[in-house]
């Protein structure tokens, strides 16, 4: 249940893009048609899910604080957590690399079609986001980080297919001269994004939980503003119906 | 400006408007929006992004020759994930609340396609000196449009600018909102930044006639 939770949570609530405005360079660049959308789409989803859980396994045994303690007792107090953009950053690199290489060797026709997305991907803000999400949230398991990774992946394959066949279908329609292309793809997301915040609400309806939780659960969104939607500001009404949604999104 | 040539001023003016990155080169788009809810963290992002951009390009200009083009990728990684945690590290220790707002999107600078498509499309082909303008100009660019969508968020979203009241006391209904007026919270939610941008896309392109795309 947990698994499918987050699993559900990570494609819909916490959409790379809708929610979070990860990838949108490649989401804006690659999605002027369907085919190659689906193209880039499977290779985040496979990169995804190999680089989240690898990079779960790096921080907890190598960069959280306290996380060497496996070498001996000596290495208990070491904190390497400064080191993650650098590690987290070098795994997805080598990785791509490596994923390119084998597939390559392996399967030809599969490197054709996803051939020239795969260096791209290596700069794709979506994969270090979701290694770096999946470090903020404190995603306890192997295996939710590596559900956590599908979920995202499929989430952004979500969105980069819908925005392509929106865009295939746009060109015929009569868009004012100055914003055609990129103008009009923003106010699309935009509007798209709106449509997904309906999402927030999916996952809270029915279950009560025990109120620790709850308190965890704003706990961790307080240390990590991940939805930027300014927390900080000081009108009190936008403030409480922001905290609101987030709690939602954090459940 | 006498102290640069004009070829070299150019470099720096292009990328504020008929060259600007987010509008027009569709480069890091993904952190210009997640932070821009306040002007306070547009500013502080455009801050970063320019230390990074103009430091890493002189740094890839230098070793441009040196490095083989197989993995030129990793190399400029590294070398932009070495800086990102320098200015992480300074963000945590000067304004730590900040760097608690700007969450991952600190790490994020790494990735951001900006940077990477400056090193590729300019430090590798030019000099130091000329790959420093290139930086700062095309940060600059970012920034000025981080600032414009900072901007209007926070006055309409929240009535204020960094952080000061500008339009009254909406609780003690003091300045405009004596009158009735009321914040608009929607202005403060992600999904705005994306509509702001495109409106700005939208204006910059109705004067300038030549950057209209044919689809």
């Amino acid at each position: 249940m947990e698994y499918l939770e987050l699993f559900l949570k990570s494609i819909f609530i916490d959409n790379m893009v809708f929610a979070t405005f990860l990838g949108m360079c490649s989401f804006l660049a690659v999605s002027k048609k369907v085919s190659t959308a689906v193209g880039l789409g499977a290779a985040v989803i496979f990169v995804m899910l190999i680089t989240v859980p690898l990079n779960w396994l790096l921080d907890h045994y190598l960069l959280q604080p306290g996380a060497l303690s496996w070498l001996g007792e000596g290495y208990a107090d070491y904190d390497l957590s400064f080191l993650s953009f650098i590690m987290f950053i070098a795994t997805i690199a080598t990785m791509v690399q490596l994923v390119e290489i084998v597939v390559e060797k392996f399967s030809p026709s599969l490197y054709n079609s996803l051939g020239i997305f795969l260096p791209l991907i290596a700069v794709n803000c979506a994969i270090l986001g979701g290694s770096l999400f999946m470090q903020s949230r404190e995603i306890p398991t192997l295996g939710l980080a590596t559900v956590y990774g599908i979920g995202s992946g499929i989430g952004w394959f979500l969105a980069i297919l819908s925005i392509a066949a929106i865009r295939e279908k746009i060109r015929y329609s009569n868009v004012p001269a100055p914003l055609r292309g990129l103008g009009i793809t923003f106010i699309i997301t935009g509007l798209m994004a709106i449509g997904f915040m309906s999402f927030g609400g999916m996952l809270t309806g029915g279950d009560e939980k025990p109120k620790e939780e709850q308190k965890t659960a704003m706990q961790i969104e307080e240390s990590n503003t991940a939805t930027p939607s300014g927390i900080e500001s000081s009108d009190k009404n936008a403030k409480e119906k922001v905290l609101a949604n987030n709690l939602k999104v954090n459940e | 400006m006498g102290l640069l040539s004009k070829k070299d001023s150019k470099l720096i003016l292009d990328p504020l408007a008929d060259n600007n990155p987010i509008t027009i080169q569709v480069l890091g788009i993904c952190s210009a929006l997640a932070i821009t809810a306040e002007l306070k963290a547009s500013i502080v992002m455009g801050l970063s992004v320019m230390a990074v951009l103009a430091i890493g390009n002189v740094v890839i200009s230098l070793m441009r020759n040196i490095i083989p083009s197989k993995i030129r990728i990793i190399v400029q990684l590294v070398v932009v994930a070495a800086l990102v945690i320098i200015v992480d590290l300074v963000l945590k220790a000067y304004s730590y609340q900040l760097s608690k707002t700007l969450s991952v999107f600190v790490g994020l600078i790494i990735t951001n396609c900006i940077i990477m498509g400056r090193f590729e499309a300019f430090a590798l082909a030019n000099g130091p000196w000329r790959s420093f303008l290139d930086g700062i100009g095309n940060a600059a660019g970012y920034a000025l449009i981080l600032v414009i969508v900072g901007f209007f968020r926070e006055l309409l979203g929240s009535g204020t600018l960094l952080g000061f009241k500008v339009l009254g006391d909406p609780i003690e209904k003091t300045g405009l909102y004596a009158l009735g007026y009321e914040n608009n919270g929607f202005m403060l939610l992600s999904p705005m930044a994306l509509i702001v941008v495109g409106i700005i896309i939208w204006v910059q392109r109705s004067r300038n006639k030549a950057l209209i795309e044919d689809h």
